[in-house]
């Protein structure tokens, strides 16, 4: 409805806060009397713990407590589970190591806490730290993700006789390989999707405190959505009943997947809390949350296309390893299959698919989902395929494209998901046209003028969007007027008050300044409360949240008809009034009535609040596509990769808010082109110690990095769920790595250069120039 | 990461030997070293303080000397915890050999760092090293030097 409505371009009612400095994160929690954490952690990728001595630390100045391995299993403190399931093909299943909140006999990547300390002050307990004596026996260490499936790799779990933990594949194998056989043209490619850390901007921090009065423990703690994470904690973990424990998110600066999780120092944080009888507070640098956050992608992938005589494909074959780390996170194990070999084929119809996954453990830090989540690997991948079939085919990639372009729709891929809709062909043509693909030959002869080479590239990305098939809303009228919306989900970032506001409105007819969102509370979440990743709040928590309405709409006819003296069933509601006969009585009246039992008609209690736990049709994602055009110039003396225009055509669906939709697909495309451009985790391959865990080796992409970017939607309505909408959070990721490899081979084409893995850094760039010049082309 | 190099010292080679493994001399040449402790004639331990880049710590060290074969050729081998820096560990070949008056000492070397050292500080370990190398035997030189000067 209106001006404040669905669609409209409303400014975010948290920016003000947020942008004056009053937001309040975790480090803004000080309690009475709290006591500081400092985490030991190993320095070793690998190495048995022989002996831990802790009688000097213990006697530091300050000190209060200091925990090991040791203390945890004598109080009966389980691993952290590891919910992702999957099975081979001979039905082996998803081998899960234990992971033990702090390191039990061996550590297994550097980084690992081993020791917990609690002193009275921070320092102390960094002090107390340096005087724990351990004794390790470093172990040989492997990271290479590569090579880590090779028989004669280190083995990092000696209940395995190598380090695959799972191998998953799909059973077309035999088939697929006749059809490479025999196939007209084929393609191959290796590649590696370069482990990328996230690096909210917020740091690793947690505040615990045990109240012994009511026996309840409350964390506080950046999340995305918490409920999952304290209730596993407690059930999973501690052995707790869930009432006894509630986790609280304040302001979160960034979650990206990797805030999703259950990690070992939240359990720490929690037990230890329950031990002693002071509150504690941790708080990360940036270097210990580099290797505490789950780190993201990190696939080696071999891949092959097979077409026809006319460029039709006619099977796709995907091998990947997947480097998960020393340990399970939740689902760093399956996100190559269930996130990425779901819409394996992407935008193209692919008749035959063969997908194998090897999820491999290493002496890392583990991996898991981070914006995108397997989606940007796949499509990554099949647009380097394309491109690669365009150029044996001696054709454009966008009439390579076109060829293949799934184009009816619901379309069922290979492995099972029903892609719902979509416009490929009108997506790609939109943005030929808005990035004058046209005059792209003219810009290329100015920038040759200037001594730059000027590459154009595609990505054209499809992605599965909305997580967990449930999720819970509830809406209540308050005394005052305001309207609270308790939610599940967790901004983070998305701007949920802003768009939960505009439902309201929209459904019900509620200013947005009286709209109060509620949430990273499990003590006030729903029970369906499942939280906010996999680009699905709009989807689950949208529709809950029209739904919840819809009931609220349902009750007030009710109570409506009772004050207007008219049968319920006879009443209208339209903007916020509810009419019967030549009556009429607003929402907030109703509401109000509602708050009073003598206005209630029998047998109703007020007030208006109402619960709606949504739960979509089977596997019914949605899958918001799109398509990326950059142009690129590459400095051929220094091997500098310079994005110079960068057009995003994008399918979300309905779109609910242009302006957060943009935010939204801009956040994506920076974090595609820091993958593609600058970040890169790097292991020395030895010894598996990590070398860049700071900003001065770790490259984030810069505002500087980025022209302005023209952002558009070719709209195709999901018709899967209620509002239409598609996932937007993580569509940047998805599309703008491809276009801007394929940007930069195109300048270097002249080269005969084929292939460089991302991160394209001027290094890298430069020596693929400097080989090919000597004949050496990669 | 691996690194060599040659020095000259204006002293007899047997000399150089002792002076090498002399804790004594080792304390006054090692840049930023507390103390140097001998444990037996193949074993010392030393506190050593170094900064790699943004990281500095107080590493205490052991050293084991294998392969002796005096006064010409040795393997040395340390390896120091710094705490929560991390830590580092190396071996060195040093070989001697007499030209005229001189003592020439040929030295290869490699060493590794992990932990906070290696997370942050890993780019700088090299040109550290090198930097450590070179101003240990700009001292060890010089303190030979005046020896022989006084001596003679």
């Amino acid at each position: 409805m209106g001006q404040y409505g669905i669609g409209q371009p409303i400014r975010r009612k948290e920016d003000a806060r947020l942008l004056t400095g009053n937001g309040r994160y975790t480090d803004d929690v000080n309690l009475d009397g709290q006591a500081y954490v400092y985490f030991l952690r190993s320095p070793y990728a690998h190495a048995k713990i022989n002996e831990i001595g802790l009688a000097d630390a213990l006697a530091a100045s300050g000190v209060i407590a200091i925990y090991t391995s040791a203390d945890l299993i004598a109080d009966g403190v389980k691993p952290i589970p590891c919910e992702a399931n999957a099975k081979s093909l001979k039905g082996v299943p998803l081998f899960k190591p234990p992971r033990h909140a702090l390191a039990f006999e061996r550590v297994r990547y550097a980084g690992e806490p081993v020791a917990m300390i609690i002193a009275e002050t921070y320092n102390e307990a960094r002090d107390a730290s340096e005087l724990i004596q351990i004794d390790y026996e470093e172990l040989p260490a492997v990271a290479d993700t590569s090579r880590l499936a090779d028989a004669d790799a280190p083995v990092v779990w000696d209940d395995l006789d190598s380090n695959v933990g799972l191998h998953w594949e799909t059973q077309e194998s035999a088939v697929s390989e006749a059809i490479f056989k025999t196939a007209y043209k084929t393609v191959e490619l290796d590649l590696l999707n370069n482990r990328l850390v996230g690096n909210p901007m917020e740091p690793r921090c947690a505040v615990s405190h045990h109240d012994a009065q009511t026996g309840r423990t409350t964390l506080y703690a950046p999340s995305q959505g918490g409920r999952r994470v304290i209730n596993a904690i407690a059930k999973d973990i501690l052995n707790v009943p869930p009432q006894s424990l509630r986790m609280v998110s304040l302001d979160t600066g960034g979650g990206f997947g990797i805030r999703s999780k259950t990690y070992p120092e939240l359990v720490l944080m929690v037990w230890a809390a329950r031990k002693q009888p002071r509150a504690l507070k941790w708080r990360a640098d940036r270097g210990e949350t580099f290797v505490s956050d789950a780190h993201g992608r990190d696939q080696s992938t071999k891949a092959s296309a097979a077409f026809d005589k006319d460029g039709k494909i006619l099977a796709v074959r995907n091998e990947t390893i997947v480097n998960v780390g020393a340990y399970l996170s939740e689902n760093g194990a399956i996100l190559a299959m269930m996130g990425g070999g779901k819409i394996m084929g992407t935008a193209y119809d692919v008749p035959v698919l063969y997908f194998s996954v090897k999820s491999c453990f290493s002496n890392t830090v583990p991996t898991d989902t981070y914006r995108g989540a397997g989606r940007p690997e796949v499509n990554f991948i099949m647009e380097r395929l394309i491109e690669l079939g365009a150029e044996a085919f001696g054709i454009s990639s966008i009439e390579m494209r076109k060829r293949n372009f799934i184009r009816e729709f619901p379309y069922k891929t290979q492995m099972g998901c029903l892609i719902d809709s979509g416009d490929f062909p009108g997506t790609l043509d939109m943005t030929l046209e808005k990035g004058d693909y046209a005059g792209f030959e003219a810009r290329k002869a100015e920038s040759k003028a200037r001594g730059k080479l000027r590459g154009i590239g595609i990505g054209y990305y499809v992605e599965g969007a909305g997580g967990r098939p449930f999720e819970e809303m509830r809406v209540r009228f308050e005394k005052d007027g305001k309207v609270k919306i308790f939610a599940g989900t967790f901004s983070h970032g998305q701007g949920h008050d802003t768009v939960y506001s505009q439902l309201l409105n929209e459904y019900l007819g509620v200013d947005a300044s009286k709209v109060e969102l509620i949430q990273g509370d499990s003590d006030t979440s729903p029970k369906g409360a499942v939280g906010t990743f996999g680009s699905r709040s709009s989807m689950m928590g949208g529709v809950a949240i029209k739904r919840a309405s819809e009931a609220i709409v349902e009750k007030g006819k009710k109570i409506a008809g009772h004050l207007m003296q008219t049968e319920p069933t006879k009443v209208t509601f339209k903007d916020g009034v509810f009419h019967g006969g030549s009556s009429s009585v607003t929402l907030e009246e109703v509401a109000r009535a509602a708050q009073d039992p003598s206005k209630l008609p029998e047998g109703l209690e007020g007030p208006l609040d109402e619960s709606y736990y949504y739960e979509r049709q089977g596997e019914s994602q949605n899958f918001p596509n799109g398509c990326h055009l950059i142009e690129a110039e590459v400095d051929p003396d220094t091997g500098t990769v310079e994005i110079v225009k960068f057009t995003a055509i994008d399918d979300c669906g309905t779109v609910l808010n242009p302006l957060i939709v943009d935010g939204q697909v801009l956040g994506g495309i920076a974090q595609g082109i820091g993958q593609a451009l600058v970040e890169n985790t790097v292991f020395d391959n030895e010894t598996g110690q990590l070398l860049t865990a700071s900003f001065m080796d770790y490259g984030m992409p810069r505002a500087s990095d980025f022209p302005m970017i023209g952002i558009y939607f070719n709209s195709v309505p999901s018709p899967t769920n209620d509002l239409g909408v598609k996932g937007a959070g993580e569509a940047g990721a998805c599309g703008a790595p491809p276009a801007l490899v394929h940007a930069a081979l195109d300048a270097l084409k002249g080269y005969g250069i084929r292939h460089i893995d991302m991160p394209l850094t001027p290094e890298k760039v430069w020596r693929a120039i400097q080989a090919a010049k000597s004949g050496k082309a990669a | 990461m691996d690194m060599s190099g040659e020095q000259r010292i204006p002293a007899p080679q047997q000399a150089v030997w002792d002076a090498l493994f002399d804790p004594e001399v080792l304390k006054l040449c090692i840049p930023g070293c507390d103390s140097v402790e001998k444990v037996s004639d193949t074993q010392f331990t030393a506190k050593v303080v170094v900064a790699v880049g943004p990281v500095k710590a107080k590493f205490a060290g052991e050293v084991a000397l294998e392969e002796l074969n005096a006064p010409n050729n040795c393997t040395i081998n340390g390896k120091g915890s710094g705490g929560i820096a991390g830590f580092g560990k190396g071996n060195a070949k040093v070989e001697l050999s007499t030209e005229g008056n001189e003592t020439i000492l040929k030295y290869t070397a490699n060493a590794s760092v992990g932990g906070k050292l290696a997370q942050i500080g890993a780019r700088l370990v090299d040109s550290t090293a090198k930097k450590l190398a070179d101003e240990f035997f700009k001292r060890f030189v010089k303190l030979m030097t005046d020896r022989a000067a006084a001596g003679a």
